[in-house]
């Protein structure tokens, strides 16, 4: 090859490397990944979990100056990147864990995704997270709640919400709380399905409460998906505990509620863990025969003009529905996701992790009932907590629980109709 | 016998009943066609969103909206029948398995679509709450779902057996080219048999809609106990349906308290094997 050629080839790469990197700058592109039940017996909490993070992503890319100091809002797009706009790519892991792998795959490989978040069910995020951590790319969990996920000593792992040994102790104060004002809490029994999900909540509780000297009597496990839970609400009917704590997706939440009118059984506490119970499609289909209902929750939605009013406004306008927990955990993780991103500067997965340890969140900068966001060794937010709310008309929720700072005082004895 | 025991047995025959009641249609199409319909469960699913539109429109419960989904569901089967139906049922085993499942995902996804993931539900006292007799709790709802499920089943068997109409059907389902020498037009007949089926299925989906959750997906849910119900009770045989349906849902329900509800499918399930083996036409079907 002549000196002339040489230099023509050169001169030729200079110039495209100059022009990609001017045109990188101009409309720079943050892709992530988002892995959520969109099809199937989940897609409720799929599609919700979908419009918490438009919204979310909306914040970001557009200029919000009305919700004030709140990160990553004034602005449109990400400052750190000079502006770049965030992409959200979704995709539906089927309620399977073998699909909720293959869409990550699929997100990493094809779509080039520089970070994940998902993927709603416990046994799915565990699948999902796993090729996250092989392809070393950050994977932000907003809303799973097994112990074990933090467990496995991942690398590329985070998750932001509170887990089930977290819970597990705020129940334990609130039934101590309760027994002190008059409640019976001497025989528990915990309801649950057979899912990573159920199984590991009934697996902690169990645990912690015998720790504390409060052993659950009755474990009642079954197949998620159920056609038919008589038995089980027969079971109890009979062993009459003085706690249920139900630990259940929406299906099986729904069809309990119905069973327990027809058999006309009231357990005088009904704790529920969540999930099911937070979806705004159980309150609408059976939540007026559920009244009195405990749950757990890390969302309340602030004083009218708070930014977590607005951001509950907003949520509400694109989805159709009141913002409940499960969204706002979700929306909070992707926020902290995002915040990380912009603070490293940079697309780089390695960059992205390291801001993701290193990220430091207060109170105020948080739109959820955190004492702020800091992960420690294995990933896991230190400062991730929880109040106990009750649906005590029907329709919404109230705080209960820690007494301070709560909206209403509980109301015991369980109503439900 | 215990009292609750008493009350677990009830609770598995009304169960069994709504079992039955869902498998009629997926029996009948089988029975008079040799096709398995794998959509049957989206179209119960169609009948389910019949009944509660006709509820938040109009606030009407089951006596409007039983007859309407009975209606629309047997005119969709009609269609459904020409469209595609008789087509892939000249080709492979294969195609009837795809397509018909195929059929099932545009009916769910189009659901989706319309009306959204949310789990929808129909107010409880729409039938009249729960009775009570000397203790024994019986939802209104489930009790009209079971003898709706007997007059169904009674009804299907005397129009196969009884009637003309039947017997033509049955002609058909034997040997169509020699029903066709008979006069008979299997086309129409055929058509017939899907428009009974379809209609079935959306009388079940109407009815059962009173008591359980309404949800895109919920033809997945019950889809599966519907397919072993009628394989238990033998392919093609209605009355059989109902046996098998009353069978699994007095076992599920037993083995449910008795056990654990997390062990009562293993219980279902291979006693089924294991019945299927001894008999593996099932309990009423031609060997």
């Amino acid at each position: 090859m002549s000196l002339k050629h040489l230099v023509g080839l050169l001169s030729a790469a200079a110039i495209s490397v100059a022009l990609a990197g001017h045109a990188s700058a101009e409309d720079k592109i943050v892709k992530i990944g988002a892995v959520f039940p969109l099809s199937g017996n989940a897609a409720s909490a799929g599609v919700h979990a979908k419009a918490a993070l438009e919204v979310a992503m909306d914040i970001i890319n557009n200029a919000h100056p009305e919700l004030g100091n709140f990160p990553l809002a004034k602005n449109a797009g990400l400052a750190g990147l000079g502006g770049a706009k965030v992409e959200l790519v979704f995709a539906d892991n089927q309620g399977s864990p073998a699909t909720g792998q293959n869409q990550t795959l699929r997100l990493i490989t094809e779509e080039k995704v520089v970070a994940l978040t998902g993927a709603y069910q416990s046994g799915i995020t565990l699948t999902a997270s796993a090729i996250a951590e092989k392809y070393g790319i950050p994977f932000l969990n907003a809303e799973s709640v097994a112990s074990n996920l933090t467990e496995r000593g991942f690398k590329w792992f985070f998750r932001t919400t509170p887990i089930a040994t977290d819970f597990a102790k705020v129940y334990y104060e609130f039934l101590t709380d309760a027994k002190a004002a008059g409640a019976k809490t001497d025989t528990i029994a915990l309801v649950h399905d057979n899912t990573e999900y159920g199984t590991s909540v009934a697996n902690t509780i169990t645990t912690i409460f015998k720790e504390k000297g409060l052993p659950v009597t009755l474990d009642v496990a079954y197949a998620s998906n159920a056609t038919d839970v008589q038995s089980q609400v027969l079971q109890l009917k009979e062993k009459k505990p003085d706690v249920v704590v139900m630990i259940s997706y929406t299906s099986d939440a729904i069809l309990f509620a119905k069973t327990m009118q027809a058999q006309d059984y009231k357990p005088a506490m009904l704790l529920a863990d969540d999930a099911g119970y937070s979806d705004p499609s159980f309150i609408k289909a059976v939540g007026k025969i559920s009244q009195g209902a405990f749950n757990r929750s890390s969302w309340s939605v602030g004083p009218p003009g708070s930014a977590t009013a607005i951001i509950a406004e907003m949520y509400k306008k694109k989805s159709g529905d009141e913002m409940d927990d499960t969204a706002a955990r979700q929306m909070q993780g992707f926020f902290v996701l995002m915040e990380a991103i912009d603070r490293a500067g940079s697309t780089d997965p390695a960059k992205i992790q390291a801001a993701l340890k290193a990220t430091d969140l207060k109170p105020d900068q948080l739109m959820i009932g955190y004492r702020g966001v800091k992960f420690d060794d294995k990933g896991q937010n230190m400062l991730a907590s929880g109040i106990i709310i009750q649906l005590q008309d029907g329709e919404n929720y109230v705080s209960v629980f820690p007494r301070d700072g709560a909206a209403k005082a509980p109301v015991m004895p369980y109503k439900g109709w | 016998m215990s009292f609750v025991l008493v009350q677990v047995i009830v609770g598995g025959l009304l169960l069994g009943a709504v079992y039955a009641l869902f498998s009629s249609g997926l029996t009948l199409v089988w029975g008079m066609m040799n096709v398995v319909n794998f959509a049957h469960g989206d179209f119960v699913m169609l009948g389910m969103y019949v009944a509660y539109v006709v509820y938040t429109l109009f606030g009407g419960g089951p006596l409007l909206g039983v007859p309407l989904a009975t209606l629309l569901l047997a005119t969709f089967g009609i269609v459904v029948y020409f469209a595609l139906i008789r087509d892939i049922m000249k080709g492979p085993m294969l195609a009837q398995i795809l397509g018909t499942f195929g059929l099932a995902l545009l009916l769910r996804y189009s659901v989706f679509w319309w009306f959204g993931a949310n789990f929808l539900s129909l107010p409880a006292n729409l039938v009249g709450g729960t009775l009570d007799i000397f203790g024994i709790r019986i939802e209104a709802a489930r009790l009209l779902a079971g003898v709706v499920a007997l007059l169904v089943t009674f009804g299907l068997h005397l129009l196969l057996t009884r009637t003309a109409l039947g017997s033509k059907m049955l002609a058909v389902a034997e040997d169509q080219t020699a029903a066709q020498l008979m006069g008979i037009r299997p086309d129409s007949m055929q058509a017939v048999a899907w428009a009974i089926a379809a209609g079935a299925t959306g009388l079940a989906g109407a009815l059962i809609a009173t008591f359980f959750y309404i949800v895109p997906t919920v033809g997945e849910t019950l889809g599966i106990v519907a397919f072993v119900t009628v394989s238990l009770g033998g392919f093609g045989s209605v009355p059989g349906a109902l046996v098998a349906g009353l069978l699994i849902g007095v076992i599920e329900s037993l083995s449910g308290y008795l056990i654990g509800a997390i062990y009562k499918d293993i219980v279902v399930y291979t006693l089924f094997l294991g019945f299927l083996w001894f008999r593996p036409q099932g309990l009423m079907g031609k060997s």
